[in-house]
């Protein structure tokens, strides 16, 4: 009984907070155009929108699908108004729960999961918050072209590390979908910016895969 | 009527309330978390450990972002971009989409802008293409956790072997990522030797973890392998760029 609380506040609470995040992020361009008088010409949002929307707003609600099993209730509330999640949320969250020895889709990975987004969300906005005070001292030291070549390769230095820890724990399951992608994208380049919309595809990959293995008992 | 400004405290104003709105929210979700793991009889220590390293973890890749800030800041002043990457955010949408509109009104990305209209029509174009995921979240997600659960219910071996597979699929399309560059030599395979480092250090931790029963690294190995990578970035572009 207790358990079913605790699931049934986080959603409570998680729908307030996502509802009111809606509506302070509706409202910063709401406020600009009001205190400027400056309303925008609707073509020019709209072409603006073209260039982006439709392969974004299917990246986002595919994400949700993807990433809500694996981030938990509280989490995913969580970590969708603080976004950043590829490069920041979910790994936090896989590592955290790998570290702890407990398991995504139970109520110790939920809590635990809830525990390292919500630390994860503080500490990045502290530091992006610092580092805009104290632009003028970071800027040369960050844009230096000796550091360059390390922030370059942030995603590399991100997905090796916690690659190996996944595909070795199931290398199994991991050989499909590895080899899926990287033939693809040695075959097609291009794809490495709409990476967004692989993961689900490696993810049914993976999926279609493991199914056909449970079957013939290779799992 | 107030003079427009990329860089005006009005802007900054707004962009305070907000990260004071994510700030309270995170810490509320901790709170309530942390609380509940000690009711699960998760111990202290491990609470302190998730929070220390899943906050060391973040401090790399949030310099990434402050770098996205910057680049954005030169055309959109500071405090967009900054409230942007703070609040659902991320750099791989929000530069296409500045881009994109800044492309269709003509102006160029390189000067500040000084239009207002224009500056509200990329603030627009910025929220409303990333908000239908967060409405999915809002009114659904009920819904897919019950999903969820009712799989793992069902039948627990394939639920885990479904929630791998979730896992596996993302980190193999950022795998496949590494390869994209491969057909221009040398300096293509730099993420892929940078992967092979940082998977190296995760590697050495693992065994030092294991054999010599080191456990508290392994809250570390994480952020150790991706800082080390880093580093190693820099000599390696150097040999192969």
């Amino acid at each position: 009984m207790k358990n079913r609380s605790y699931e049934e506040s986080v959603h409570f609470y998680g729908r307030i907070w996502v509802a009111t995040g809606i509506f302070l992020m509706l409202m910063m361009p709401v406020s600009i155009c009001l205190y400027y008088d400056a309303w925008p010409n609707m073509a020019h949002v709209f072409k603006g929108l073209l260039g982006v929307a439709p392969i974004f707003w299917t990246v986002g609600i595919i994400e949700v699908f993807t990433y809500a099993p694996m981030l938990g209730t509280g989490g995913t509330y969580l970590g969708f108004i603080t976004g950043n999640l590829t490069n920041l949320k979910v790994p936090a969250a896989l590592n955290a729960m790998q570290a702890a020895g407990v398991e995504a889709g139970e109520e110790k990975g939920e809590v635990i999961s809830t525990i390292a987004i919500a630390s994860s969300a503080i500490a990045t906005t502290l530091v992006i918050a610092l580092g805009v005070l104290l632009l003028g001292y970071l800027q040369p030291v960050l844009e230096s072209p000796v550091l360059k070549p390390a922030f370059d390769q942030i995603l590399p230095a991100l997905f090796g590390g916690l690659g190996v820890v996944y595909i070795s724990k199931n290398w199994k399951l991991a050989v499909a979908p590895l080899v899926f992608m990287v033939v693809l994208f040695l075959a097609v380049p291009s794809l490495a910016s709409s990476v967004g919309i692989l993961v689900p595809v490696g993810a049914l990959v993976a999926i279609g895969a493991a199914r056909l293995m449970l079957k013939k008992n290779m799992l | 009527m107030p003079e427009f400004n990329v860089n005006s405290g009005f802007l900054y104003a707004i962009t305070a309330v907000v990260i004071v709105f994510v700030l309270a929210q995170s810490a509320f979700f901790l709170v309530r978390a942390a609380r509940r793991a000690k009711a699960l009889g998760i111990t202290g220590a491990t609470i302190r450990k998730t929070i220390f390293s899943s906050s060391l973890f973040s401090i790399a890749p949030a310099v990434g972002i402050l770098l996205g800030v910057i680049t954005l800041s030169k055309f959109l002043g500071l405090p967009l971009p900054w409230l942007r990457l703070s609040v659902l955010g991320a750099i791989t949408y929000e530069l296409p989409a500045a881009t994109t509109t800044a492309n269709a009104m003509g102006l160029s990305l390189s000067e500040a802008i000084t239009d207002p209209s224009a500056y509200s029509a990329i603030a627009w174009v910025m929220t409303l293409g990333i908000i239908p995921g967060i409405f999915l979240v809002l009114f659904g997600l009920k819904k897919i956790q019950k999903g969820v659960v009712s799989l793992k219910g069902k039948d627990p071996k394939w639920g885990n072997i479904f929630m791998s597979s979730l896992f596996l699929g993302m980190i193999s399309a950022f795998m496949g990522m590494l390869f994209a560059d491969v057909r221009k030599g040398l300096p293509g395979l730099i993420p892929i030797a940078v992967a092979l480092s940082s998977a190296l250090i995760m590697a050495i931790c693992g065994i030092l973890i294991k054999k010599c029963r080191l456990a508290w690294l392994e809250q570390y190995a994480l952020p150790l392998s991706m800082l080390g990578a880093m580093a190693a970035a820099i000599p390696i572009t150097a040999l192969m760029g």
